[in-house]
């Protein structure tokens, strides 16, 4: 299917276990899962909280040894090789690990600093990433009056400071506003353009749908599903959804007289959804059985429900 | 060979690079702490209670002022002192999930690396405030020029011989409080007790022996009887032999410490 010099992330059989080994009471983060990740695409790792994403993340990012398995990356080893995989990657961390005392620029060049690139080539790539990132205006500023978007910038600007092949993003947008949201996914849909490989973890779907050509699912450390963002909402669900809020007192009674009425109905805490190939007629069937919603609202099924549909949970649970 | 030979490789020096790039913010008033510190001594000790001291002309000091007794004493605990301080808080913090640690972690540094760039920040540190001290102490009269340069010597290696296993254990610390009790119990004891402040033959036999046993007092010792002249072979070879176990075991278990906190 494909050669070497075009797969770039290759996992066979990947687990992560913590605790020491042979412990019984170990805890299995990531059990034995299999993916690849080509060059110049954009890969998801989709999941809820605690579904092994940033196991796997550190695991590829090589700081945190696989319990079992076999990882390679850019065609080394990621148990013997990690130092080479590293100076290759860039790796813009969940928890965001900018240095408070130096200024917006500083935190670039020190970090550069660790590739062994030098102050010359340095200064030029900060200006010009500090470009990319939007950041020109804060280069001397002090880190501590970013906002939360400009720091995850940061953190990004200084991902790409020795122009790495591939750049890992673990939960790039977690916490930000909409519009800092949608100024990070724009960026990141330029580096796409660039030719840089990207892999990210994200509990949002409307990021996986933006963002990713391919991704995985993952559930209690394991794949459920993989494929294109389409792909995935047409294997796995109807074309429509149906969503109903009723008022609390008639929910149990409401949510019974719809049984039946779709291919398949899924009750989340506060309302009910209701797969179905044309939204519209289901809802008129809902309203000949007598069932009176406080709101209704037919949409297209979305990767939310494809996760539904795999886990029988929602994924921001 | 294999450790000092990774010592020294240009992971490291990258390390080292960022504590320095961090101590352009400081150093000013680092130096004035560094000058400052022994004035204050020579000041308080040497003009105020050495007077006292001086006053009964005790045996145990075997014909030297209090001052030149105490100061080479002051020195070394001091210089340990400063090592437990920046290899604890420092190394604890970094290793936290947001640390400068991580930061370095996720390029090609290695555990190693990030130690021994860390550890050479140390020796740097502690060889300018050994530096200075002894300067000052000299400029007073109570350091000889000609054993001045031993005496930062020992110095330094005490500084390393603290910073390995504080730096060691900071890195498997969590909480804050825990280097707060290691320095309140473990370290101003250290400070007090190990023969800084006066002779432990003054101890009865019993505190003396525990004395002995303490890591400080061979630091201690070693500082100031090259700094009075009165270092006899057979003393420097223990002194040195016991600060140097400390180092390499303090170095062994750093690095797997460093190893397991950052890969895990």
């Amino acid at each position: 299917m494909t050669d070497s010099s075009t797969v770039l992330i290759d996992a066979q059989g990947l687990r992560k276990v913590y605790g020491r080994p042979g412990d019984k009471a170990g805890f299995t983060a990531v059990d034995g899962i299999d993916f690849q990740v080509r060059r110049g695409e954009a890969f998801g790792v989709l999941g809820a909280n605690g579904a092994g994403k940033s196991s796997t993340m550190r695991m590829i990012a090589c700081v945190s040894p696989p319990t079992a398995g076999s990882l390679r990356i850019l065609g080394y080893d990621s148990g013997a090789d990690g130092a080479k995989i590293r100076a290759r990657l860039g790796v813009v961390p969940q928890d965001d690990t900018i240095d408070t005392e130096l200024t917006v620029r500083e935190n670039l060049l020190i970090y550069g600093r660790y590739f062994g690139l030098s102050w010359k080539v340095l200064r030029e790539r900060s200006t010009r990433l500090l470009e990319f990132t939007r950041l020109s205006e804060k280069a001397d500023d002090a880190v501590a009056t970013l906002s939360g978007g400009m720091r995850r910038r940061l953190t990004i600007a200084r991902a790409l400071i020795n122009e790495p092949e591939i750049v890992l993003l673990d939960e790039p947008t977690t916490g930000l506003d909409p519009q800092a949201r949608h100024l990070l996914w724009e960026r990141l849909f330029q580096l796409k353009q660039d030719g840089v490989t990207l892999l990210l973890t994200t509990h949002y779907m409307d990021e996986a749908e933006q963002i990713c050509d391919r991704l995985v699912v993952m559930d209690a450390g394991k794949i459920v599903a993989e494929g294109a963002p389409a792909e995935l909402i047409a294997r796995y669900t109807l074309r429509e959804v149906l969503e109903l809020r009723f008022a609390p007192g008639e929910r149990q009674i409401m949510t019974d007289k719809c049984r039946g009425l779709a291919e398949r109905m899924e009750e989340l805490p506060d309302r009910l959804l209701l797969s179905t190939d044309n939204g519209e007629e289901t809802l008129s069937a809902v309203h000949r059985q007598g069932v009176q919603p406080l709101t209704a609202l037919v949409r297209r099924s979305s990767l939310e429900d494809v996760f539904l549909t795999l886990t029988g949970r929602s994924l921001l649970d | 060979m294999h450790t000092l030979a990774r010592a020294f490789s240009a992971p490291a020096f990258r390390e080292l690079g960022y504590w320095l790039f961090r101590y352009r913010r400081t150093w000013r008033g680092s130096i004035v702490i560094s000058i400052g510190n022994p004035l204050l001594f020579l000041t308080a000790l040497g003009l105020g209670l050495g007077t006292l001291v001086d006053r009964e002309d005790s045996a145990y000091l075997h014909g030297h002022s209090y001052l030149t007794f105490i100061l080479p004493g002051i020195l070394i605990a001091g210089v340990m002192q400063t090592a437990f301080l920046e290899a604890s808080g420092p190394v604890m913090q970094s290793a936290m999930s947001r640390g400068s640690y991580r930061a370095a972690a996720s390029t090609p540094l290695e555990p190693a690396g990030i130690l021994y760039g860390h550890l050479m920040y140390w020796i740097l540190r502690a060889t300018q405030n050994a530096v200075l001290f002894t300067c000052v102490s000299m400029f007073f009269g109570t350091v000889d020029p000609a054993r001045a340069p031993l005496l930062v010597l020992v110095a330094v290696l005490v500084a390393v011989a603290f910073a390995a296993p504080a730096a060691a254990w900071a890195v498997t610390v969590t909480r804050p409080s825990q280097i707060n009790v290691m320095f309140r119990f473990v370290v101003l004891p250290l400070y007090m007790f190990s023969g800084t402040f006066f002779p432990i033959e003054q101890l009865p036999v019993s505190l003396q022996w525990v004395a002995w046993a303490t890591p400080l007092w061979h630091g201690v010792d070693l500082g100031r009887t090259v700094a009075l002249g009165t270092a006899t072979p057979y003393g420097v070879l223990i002194h040195i032999g016991y600060l140097s176990v400390m180092v390499v075991i303090g170095l062994y278990v750093a690095r797997r410490t460093y190893r397991r906190k950052l890969y895990v």
